[in-house]
């Protein structure tokens, strides 16, 4: 009987140490910065608790504009790298024979550099009179006030360069696990080429573009180091607001309140997205 | 070696009838065969060395034929099989399909479908979804589209798991729905690559049936892949079984395993006693006008059988394997009288297995042979361990077959004996003009039809 019971509980202990960590470091966060949204005061006084909620309403009024630009911003990336990264994927997975892992790895290569030094070397490279802008303008290909720094195309640029691998990666994995009977079978199906991409491959495929869509739109549109060094004054994002609220106001409730809009937000979008793709279909596929 | 060719089409009409003639049974009317092979060869290159997948395969395959490929691993069937799906192309030769040649032609615009040893069913389509595939891709939408699914899933008992995915259902339901699937689009022939593989024992018998029920009720030519005899005696009209790239015997299943043609054959379908031995004598006109074959024996012994239709003539001293099924033995206390071959032997095994028990017998010369005794009426074994008796069957249930054939194989001819036909290097020229003869003599049949009232 008793040890019925222990073998009963032994998949909970499995659970155990992810369960702590998650509750250590997310949810005990979570409602900490769901109590500070509530708090009034300032950081000479100190906080205190007085559940007022027109901090929220302040921060969508204030703030609508970088809200906005932000989805705009990470959807936008997260489409193109869609389109940038599903047919490469869809190369390595079916062409490259044998040398897929080196492609693989030479994909990933420029991400074993820091992400903010990476950026950087972007800014480097489109500043106005960088090696590429200043060479162009003085062979007279581009005129002397043409920039590229600090407009919403180098935010989104960058976006897009930052969060392409975590695109490419599940896409890759979703369209690797294929069996090419699959394809061989539409073929001898009658489907030509654009059929059994259209009605094989794709749909296969869903899952990983499915992970590929939360794992870049969601870190790309709250991001904050791409504004922040390729962006200028019009291309502020939501994750800047949060830093300077935060960081350089110090309006904790503010900040707070914006995080968990921000995080509302995301959530109400990604459940909404999952529902027109079809969740059970995703799942059940990524089981099969 | 243009003028050559220029001669060989000029043959094409009598080149049509020797195909019907070459072909199956049904050809001999006229209508050209299924599918044919003519001198299909595919090499596979491995570091640089090409080496032989098929070596040389002429086949013709009549219209509603259930045709098996039987052969163990690696023996080519099924690169055969995937080279007429289309999947693989011929390094060699031409195949035809119903008289077309399709050599050139992908997968996609054959009018052959593939039932997949693995199914390969898609898995985000249910089953009803599935087998609409071929028919959607070829334009069929609406009422038809779903009368013609609805009409194969009854055919194969689907029904009411027309929207189940292939994940839900067993082994056995997702080998119909690939059925389904592939029958649905009414294909010129259908091909099967080892479909009950991935299947129980029980349920593979029961599969066997229902396939043979449902070709016949289709009339879909039927090719079948297998490395299981019993599957392919229980199904199949012709069976040609190869080995290493070739076809060792073309045949209907009753002649593969009474008259195998080579050693391999009569190795590879069922058990088969193999007797080396010498030639003594060759009586030219035995019975049924047949030349029988007597061979070396011990005192009171006797061994003789009929030379193999397709074996060339023996001399006294040769050196031969007489093969005979173990079933068609019997065992006697005593020398049996009449014409029938008689061997002195000491049983040195035997097991019991239900319906019937088997024998080993050890003759003089070493040999072991294998008996099947029907366990019929007396439970009781008819002899034991260690006893003498003797073994003796019916001269024309054994064979007499040139000495280790399988080493050195034969290049087989699989269009059947055609003792008067020409050389094997003319072959696929032979087979291969009248399917260009028959394609140029088609529009004119259809251009004469319309101006005819």
């Amino acid at each position: 009987m008793r040890r019925r019971r222990a073998g009963a509980l032994a998949p909970y202990f499995l659970v155990l140490p992810g369960g702590l960590w998650l509750a250590i470091f997310f949810v005990v966060p979570t409602a900490v910065m769901l109590s500070v949204s509530l708090q009034t005061g300032n950081v000479v006084d100190g906080f205190t608790q007085t559940f007022d909620f027109g901090v929220y309403a302040d921060a969508i009024t204030t703030y609508e504009t970088q809200f906005i630009r932000s989805l705009i911003f990470g959807l936008i990336a997260t489409v193109t790298t869609i389109l940038l990264a599903y047919p490469m994927a869809y190369w390595i997975a079916f062409h490259a024979g044998r040398n897929k892992s080196n492609y693989l790895f030479g994909v990933l290569l420029p991400f074993f550099v820091s992400f903010v030094i990476r950026t950087v070397s972007w800014k480097f490279l489109l500043a106005d009179d960088g090696i590429l802008l200043g060479n162009l303008k003085d062979a007279g290909l581009l005129p002397a006030d043409f920039h590229v720094l600090a407009t919403s195309f180098a935010v989104v640029a960058g976006l897009t360069y930052n969060f392409f691998p975590f695109m490419l990666l599940p896409i890759y994995v979703a369209l690797e696990r294929i069996d090419p009977r699959l394809l061989e079978a539409a073929d001898d199906l009658y489907a030509n080429r654009r059929g059994v991409l259209t009605r094989v491959v794709l749909p296969l495929s869903m899952p990983g573009v499915f992970a590929g869509f939360l794992l870049t739109f969601v870190p790309a549109t709250s991001d904050f180091v791409n504004a922040y060094v390729l962006g200028g004054t019009n291309t502020t994002m939501i994750g800047n607001i949060i830093q300077t609220t935060y960081l350089t106001n110090a309006d904790y409730p503010l900040a707070s309140a914006v995080s968990f809009i921000l995080m509302a937000v995301l959530l109400i979008g990604i459940f909404v997205y999952a529902r027109l793709l079809g969740t059970r279909d995703v799942l059940e596929m990524s089981t099969r | 070696m243009t003028a050559t060719g220029h001669t060989a089409t000029g043959h094409t009409a009598t080149g049509h009838t020797a195909t019907g003639h070459t072909a199956t049974g049904d050809a001999a009317t006229g209508a050209p065969p299924a599918i044919e092979l003519a001198g299909v060869a595919k090499d596979y290159h491995s570091r640089g060395r090409a080496v032989p997948a098929v070596s040389r395969i002429d086949l013709a395959i009549g219209p509603g034929e259930f045709f098996s490929l039987l052969g163990p691993s690696g023996c080519g069937k099924s690169t055969t099989l995937r080279m007429i799906a289309g999947f693989e192309e011929p390094t060699r030769g031409r195949i035809l399909l119903q008289g077309r040649d399709v050599t050139a032609v992908p997968p996609n615009r054959r009018d052959v479908n593939l039932v997949f040893q693995s199914y390969a069913l898609f898995p985000h389509l249910d089953v009803a979804g599935n087998v609409a595939f071929g028919l959607r891709r070829r334009g069929v939408k609406g009422r038809e589209l779903r009368e013609r699914v609805g009409t194969m899933l009854d055919l194969v008992e689907l029904s009411e798991l027309a929207e189940r995915r292939p994940r839900e259902l067993s082994g056995g339901q997702q080998q119909r729905v690939a059925l389904a699937r592939a029958l649905v689009n009414r294909p010129a022939a259908l091909l099967l690559d080892e479909p009950l593989g991935a299947l129980d024992l029980k349920l593979r018998q029961t599969m066997q049936i229902q396939l043979k029920a449902i070709q016949r009720e289709v009339g879909i030519t039927f090719i079948y892949v297998t490395h299981d005899q019993g599957e392919a005696l229980t199904m199949s009209d012709r069976i040609a079984v190869m080995n290493r790239g070739r076809v060792e015997q073309l045949a209907s299943p009753r002649e593969i395993y009474e008259r195998p043609r080579t050693r391999f054959v009569a190795g590879f379908i069922g058990t088969s006693n193999l007797l080396r031995r010498t030639v003594r004598a060759v009586d030219a006109a035995g019975p049924g006008g047949r030349a029988m074959v007597v061979l070396d024996a011990g005192a009171d012994e006797r061994l003789s059988a009929p030379l193999h239709p397709q074996m060339g003539p023996l001399r006294t001293g040769d050196q031969v394997e007489l093969t005979v099924r173990p079933e068609k033995i019997e065992m006697s206390a005593t020398r049996p009288d009449g014409p029938c071959c008689a061997l002195r032997g000491r049983i040195v095994e035997v097991v019991y297995l239900g319906t019937y028990t088997t024998y080993t017998v050890a003759t003089h010369g070493g040999t072991e042979i294998t008996v099947f005794w029907q366990n019929s009426t007396d439970s009781t074994n008819v002899a034991e361990r260690g006893e003498e008796i003797w073994l003796s069957w019916l001269p024309e249930h054994s064979y007499v077959l040139p000495e280790s054939a399988d080493e050195e194989p034969s290049t087989p001819r699989s269009g059947g004996p055609d003792p008067g036909g020409p050389p094997e290097g003319d072959a696929p020229r032979r087979n291969g003009e009248p399917a260009a003869g028959a394609a140029a003599q088609t529009p004119t049949a259809t251009a004469a039809h319309p101006v005819s009232p």
